[in-house]
């Protein structure tokens, strides 16, 4: 009678059962960070180790900050190749590849039943691949190099069953925002959230990174979407590593049980400055606009690419308006760009960046000014996140972002 | 034995607020990301906290980015100890791991002002408040996690359980 959570921290513990609240030393199947790779390296010359655990289950990539945006930035990424070269680290991509919630999954190292840690708060991404897959910072990160495990608590866990057909232009964005203002910003607190249901096993793989991806806003410690067919099928294309997929137990407890239908659900709106501050979309309608935001580890994939396109094709986007796209990886742009999207991009006056982080986390590329409003496919709208504390971010969806981006104002895409 | 003055905060602060984004190209220099705690979202904890005050804030402390910045500002800029209702957890584990004394004493929000002055006994639990002399209980924090801490950080408790706590650490 375990969920999945359970049973994959058992069996990274070494234990035949495991228990909510329960302390145990996991041993870590992959740890990826990025740019933030030099804080845990800080750490680890402080540990004083020599070589890291397994050279071969470290992945280190650039997103964040690239092409580095200072000097600063560039020492911190010569630092790091420089150690990738010392330790051997075979899985490293430099900052042509895209985002690491992208490309841990191209590159196949998101496989269910592993744990997964990330010195990134949404890697709780991965989850949708039925991976254990959870944040944690720079220090312990250096203990996981150092010595392959990690404390983690058992978590509860909450069971989140989605039932219905979406209308058009209602996606999984709008659901997992829909979800977050109903459970809050605290809602799944240190929980493991568990997604299933026939309008998930109907949802493609990108749109359950989507749901994985956002439950770290509700405060979950790892989501997941229970492994089916299509996992297996987008696993194996990546990868030939074994893997063995764990689902939960017909018996498993959960603290708490949500179901939610989509059939008549509204495009959402997540509006300043939290991210559980959620409204239909159609009670911002109006509001004007400066900077629309296609991308991020949230909704940089193929088919939100496709979804903007779609909706842009032939049109103009507002004179008032800038709008930036940012594909989610090299090959999520290369498809793109075989797919004609990008030339649809172009044609309508955006501007379209390298794939990376971009302007999500305020660090370069696209800042705001004072006054300024944002409508962003992102995950986070923290006050002054994408610069003046002064601007305002709204996150949608992909579909709303394009129309809005034609009208110069919030608008539905229904 | 931790007396120290508060500075209090409300619920859901998050790490964009603690450290700001855009100082997130310091990865090294500790004492440099010290200088801009909350300084964006709070530009008064700046001019007015002081070393050994204690944060006192509602729900959620810390919740969003994983950014370890976060912890490690407060603690280099002298912060004694945080007590929160809640805390997000990544921003939990960071303090932890750093050494930075982070405790959760549910009430405790509507018990403290602004500018009280706190005493807190880790061994018994509690935590005074000298103005009133009320007394708030903390949620003792599971024993490993305590060793962690005492150690001073996760960094010289796995220097001690690889046992290189006589070799050189490169720093
Ligand atoms: S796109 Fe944004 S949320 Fe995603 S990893 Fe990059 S900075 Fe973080």
């Amino acid at each position: 009678m375990a969920t999945i959570a359970e049973k994959i921290l058992a069996k990274a513990s070494g234990k035949k059962k495991v228990i909510p609240n329960e302390i145990v030393m996991a041993k870590v199947d992959v740890a990826m960070s990025h740019e933030n790779a030099d804080v845990v390296l800080k750490s680890f010359r402080e540990i004083g180790v020599e070589k890291v655990w397994d050279p071969e289950k470290i992945v280190i990539l650039f997103d964040h900050r690239i092409p580095a945006e200072s000097e600063k930035t560039a020492t911190t990424h010569k630092r790091i190749r420089e150690f990738v070269k010392e330790q051997g680290i075979k899985y490293f991509y430099d900052l042509k590849e895209g985002i690491c919630h992208q490309i841990l999954p191209e590159f196949g190292h998101c496989r269910p039943g592993e744990v997964l840690v990330g010195t990134d708060s949404h890697t709780t991404t991965h989850g949708a691949f039925g991976t254990f897959a959870t944040g944690i910072g720079a220090t312990e990160m250096a203990g996981v190099w150092a010595t392959g495990e990690l404390w983690l608590k058992v978590p509860e866990s909450i069971k989140i069953t989605i039932k219905g057909k979406f209308r058009k232009y209602v996606s999984a964005k709008d659901l997992i925002l829909h979800i977050i203002g109903q459970l809050k910003a605290d809602g799944a607190d240190y929980k493991s959230v568990e997604f299933c249901g026939p309008t998930i096993r109907e949802m493609s793989i990108a749109s359950r990174m989507v749901l994985t991806n956002l439950s770290m806003e509700m405060g979950a410690k790892n989501a997941f979407v229970l492994p089916d067919e299509k996992t297996i099928q987008f696993v194996e294309k990546y990868t030939n590593k074994k893997f063995e997929v764990v689902l939960p137990d017909e018996d498993a407890k959960y603290i708490q049980n949500f179901e939610f239908d989509v059939s008549d659900l509204e495009p959402q709106i997540a509006c300043p400055h939290s991210v559980d501050n959620v409204k239909p979309v159609r009670e911002m309608a109006g509001l004007k606009i400066h900077q629309v935001l296609i991308g991020s580890c949230t909704n940089g994939r193929l088919e939100d690419l496709k979804t903007a396109a779609e909706l842009l094709d032939g049109k103009k986007i507002h004179p008032d308006v800038r709008l930036l796209i940012i594909p989610a990886s090299r090959n999520v742009y290369l498809e793109a760009v075989r797919a004609g999207y990008i030339e649809i991009f172009l044609k309508s006056g955006a501007l379209v960046l390298n794939p990376g982080c971009g302007p999500c986390l305020g660090a370069h590329q696209g800042l705001l000014a004072a006054g300024e409003v944002c409508l962003s496919t992102t995950n986070r709208n923290f006050k002054g996140r994408m610069g003046s504390p002064e601007s305002f971010i709204y996150l949608v969806s992909p579909a709303t972002a394009a129309i809005s981006a034609i009208n110069g104002e919030i608008t539905p895409p229904l | 034995m931790i007396i120290g003055r508060v500075y209090k905060f409300g619920d859901n602060v998050n790490t964009d607020d603690i450290y700001p984004g855009r100082y997130l190209s310091i990865t090294t220099d500790r004492q440099e990301m010290a200088k801009h705690c909350f300084e964006l979202a709070y530009p008064d904890f700046l001019k007015t906290a002081k070393e050994g005050d204690i944060i006192v804030a509602g729900k959620n402390f810390g919740c969003g980015s994983s950014r370890e910045q976060a912890a490690t500002c407060l603690k280099y800029f002298g912060i004694s100890a945080v007590v929160a209702e809640s805390f997000a957890r990544i921003f939990y584990r960071n303090a932890i791991n750093l050494g930075l004394l982070v405790l959760i004493a549910p009430g405790i929000t509507n018990k403290i002002d602004h500018n009280d002055t706190l005493e807190i006994d880790l061994k018994k639990g509690i935590i005074k408040n000298m103005r009133t002399n009320e007394e708030i209980k903390i949620i003792p924090p599971p024993e490993f996690i305590l060793e962690i801490v005492a150690s001073g950080g996760l960094v010289p408790y796995l220097r001690k359980r690889l046992h290189i706590e006589n070799r050189e650490g490169n720093k």
